[in-house]
């Protein structure tokens, strides 16, 4: 699967992955996101070194990498012509990333899933929802300071009263035995 | 006068006629959907955020729960993105033996469709012969694997180990039952007034609605599109195998089913030819160089002993010893990347040394830094895993693709406009796994 790589600033992600659109790359194959943060900081480094005899991976200035992968599928050979583009923007907390909900209807999902498990937030589209896990979720599990065994808060209805299912075990009451 | 209002209604995520949990939010004018909301996430298991902090070989049995009915594509399209990013080629009749076993998983996924589609409609005979002959094949995967569902067959640089014996002719015999099968399930459906009333023309997705969405696999090929992973961008031996890629024309829940159909003959036919093909040949990449046991066993008696834990003896790939001569050593150039064979591992206490060091913490193996993106065609799609490594002996980001996504994103514009019954035959009809759907 061949394909070509380009790194575009967030500012003009939107504009560049729109002109891709009209150039004929018709499928949004896949839109994700990678957390730079731990990249090239090894946790278990031994002999981690060795590895590389031309040097480690550098950390990047970025903490974050959103990744677009277009196709362009012709629909009568259902063959794709040409190379598919992998479209990567660095992104960091403050940036601003345009949602491309209006080019590809799909980006929805899939930025809605990027929102959920990175906290990378697009703008100028719907209000945006966390896809996977539930609103009372705290924090964004798949950045790399989110530790693998942290445990989340149990939630109840909203009204914080007491739900009649004993499975339902905020607080359990004792119920003497007769 | 009376106004026009809607109402609720509330499907999923556990209703006896969905099977998966998934939940649909209807909102009916009368019985007409006028809107839908899907929610997943119900089966959510961190698949991904597991993945980084396992070793790359420990990640694969994490891949067979993704689509639980065709788990041997996921262990394929995983080990070979991380190959991808090693630059390992794998020998010849494993490459073979990889093709073999994502076919049976892709004919028992398709089963799996149309049996439990057929049920949701009524036709509950279809069922139990469609899942008899998805029973047999996971007889088979049972054979090839150890394990019917949790299969874990793949490892970096080859699969598990090789045919065991009679396996082939144990395939035909299975292959015949399940063309008979087939073919009684067609005369059952294809023609019956009953179904063909509750699929012909319901769930229809325009092709340029599919191509917006971004869907793959039989469900844009229902729509015209010959869109295929193993015809667009061959991998493993597929560009030598001869298969046609069935296409439908409507996009409605009748084309899936017969494209479904078409495909298991495909597949069938892509293993027969697999087996005529079969070259011979190790299954996997070795680590260090096989040696003859006698001559193993020589360098211990002269007291070689330093070198005894970079060999490996020839012995069987499979743990019954039916290839013992087929395990001619095919050496990698990065001995940290493969496993030794488990033969060793249970044989000798070198090879459990070995095994030990590629499973102990930053011991194991090691991919080289950079990122990689493979696709396969998993049942219901372009099955992509995108891979990034920091060199050391975990995945830094493994990202699955997963086709049944796109498909769910699209499900409110089947669903819109039609009634609250056909709910159940269109969702049974793009056969939703929610395993791969919510990771």
């Amino acid at each position: 699967m061949k394909f070509e790589a380009k790194t575009v600033a967030s500012a003009q992600a939107f504009d560049a992955l729109r002109q891709l659109k009209t150039d004929g790359y018709n499928l949004l194959i896949d839109l994700t996101a990678v957390d730079y943060s731990l990249y090239g900081k090894c946790p278990a480094a031994m002999g981690w070194e060795q590895n590389f005899p031309s040097g480690a991976p550098q950390p990047r200035k970025e903490r974050f990498e959103v990744v677009y992968r277009l196709a362009s599928l012709d629909p009568a050979a259902g063959l794709e012509s040409r190379p598919r583009v992998e479209v990567h923007v660095p992104y960091d907390e403050g940036s601003v990333l345009l949602s491309v909900m209006s080019v590809w209807p799909n980006a929805d999902w899939l930025e809605r899933e990027v929102w959920d498990m990175f906290g990378i937030r697009f703008e100028d589209r719907p209000e945006i929802k966390r896809l996977l896990l539930y609103e009372e979720f705290v924090g964004h599990p798949l950045r790399k300071d989110y530790p693998i065994k942290k445990r989340q808060p149990l939630i109840g209805p909203p009204s914080g009263e007491l739900p009649g299912s004993p499975s339902f075990n905020i607080v359990r009451q004792e119920i003497p035995f007769e | 006068m009376t106004q026009k209002k809607t109402y609720f209604l509330n499907m999923g995520p556990a209703h006896p006629a969905m099977h998966g949990v998934i939940r649909l939010v209807l909102e009916l004018e009368g019985e007409r959907i006028v809107n839908t909301e899907v929610g997943i996430g119900y089966l959510h298991r961190a698949f991904e955020k597991h993945a980084e902090t396992e070793t790359w070989n420990n990640a694969i049995p994490y891949t067979d729960r993704l689509n639980y009915v065709s788990p041997l594509i996921n262990n394929v399209g995983y080990v070979m993105a991380v190959e991808k990013l090693a630059g390992v080629k794998i020998p010849e009749r494993g490459q073979y033996l990889r093709v073999i076993a994502s076919e049976i998983s892709r004919v028992a996924d398709h089963l799996t469709c149309i049996g439990a589609n057929a049920m949701e409609l009524g036709a509950f005979t279809v069922f139990l012969y469609l899942l008899e002959g998805r029973e047999n094949l996971y007889q088979l995967i049972d054979c090839l694997c150890g394990a019917r569902v949790t299969t874990d067959y793949t490892r970096i640089g080859g699969v598990k180990g090789d045919l065991p014996e009679g396996f082939i002719a144990k395939c035909r015999g299975v292959f015949a039952k399940i063309r008979k099968l087939v073919a009684d399930s067609e005369g059952l459906l294809t023609k019956n007034r009953i179904f063909l009333d509750r699929v012909d023309g319901v769930g229809v997705i325009s092709q340029a609605d599919a191509l917006a969405y971004g869907i793959t696999g039989p469900f844009l090929r229902s729509t015209g599109v010959a869109y295929d992973v193993r015809r667009a961008h061959p991998y493993l031996v597929y560009d030598r195998l001869d298969f046609e890629v069935p296409v439908g024309n409507k996009g409605d829940n009748l084309d899936r089913y017969l494209v479904r159909l078409a495909e298991i003959e495909q597949s069938l036919r892509i293993i027969e030819q697999c087996f005529t093909q079969l070259p011979g040949g190790p299954v996997c990449l070795t680590p260090w160089e096989m040696k003859d046991a006698f001559n193993f066993e020589d360098m211990g008696k002269a007291g070689n002993t330093a070198l005894l834990p970079r060999c490996l003896a020839k012995t069987c790939r499979t743990l019954e010893g039916s290839s013992r001569d087929q395990a001619a050593g095919v050496t990698v150039q990065d001995p940290a990347l493969v496993m030794p064979p488990k033969e060793e591992t249970y044989g000798n206490i070198e090879g459990l040394m070995n095994q030990f060091e590629t499973v102990m913490w930053s011991w194991g193996v090691r991919v080289p830094a950079g990122e990689a993106y493979h696709a396969v065609e998993g049942g219901n799609g372009e099955l992509g895993f995108h891979i990034v490594s920091d060199g050391s002996d975990r995945p830094y980001r493994v990202r699955c693709r997963p086709p049944c996504l796109f498909i769910m994103a699209a499900l409110p514009k089947l669903l819109n406009g039609g009634y609250v019954a056909d709910v159940v035959a269109t969702f049974g009809s793009v056969n939703m796994i929610a395993g791969e759907l919510d990771r």
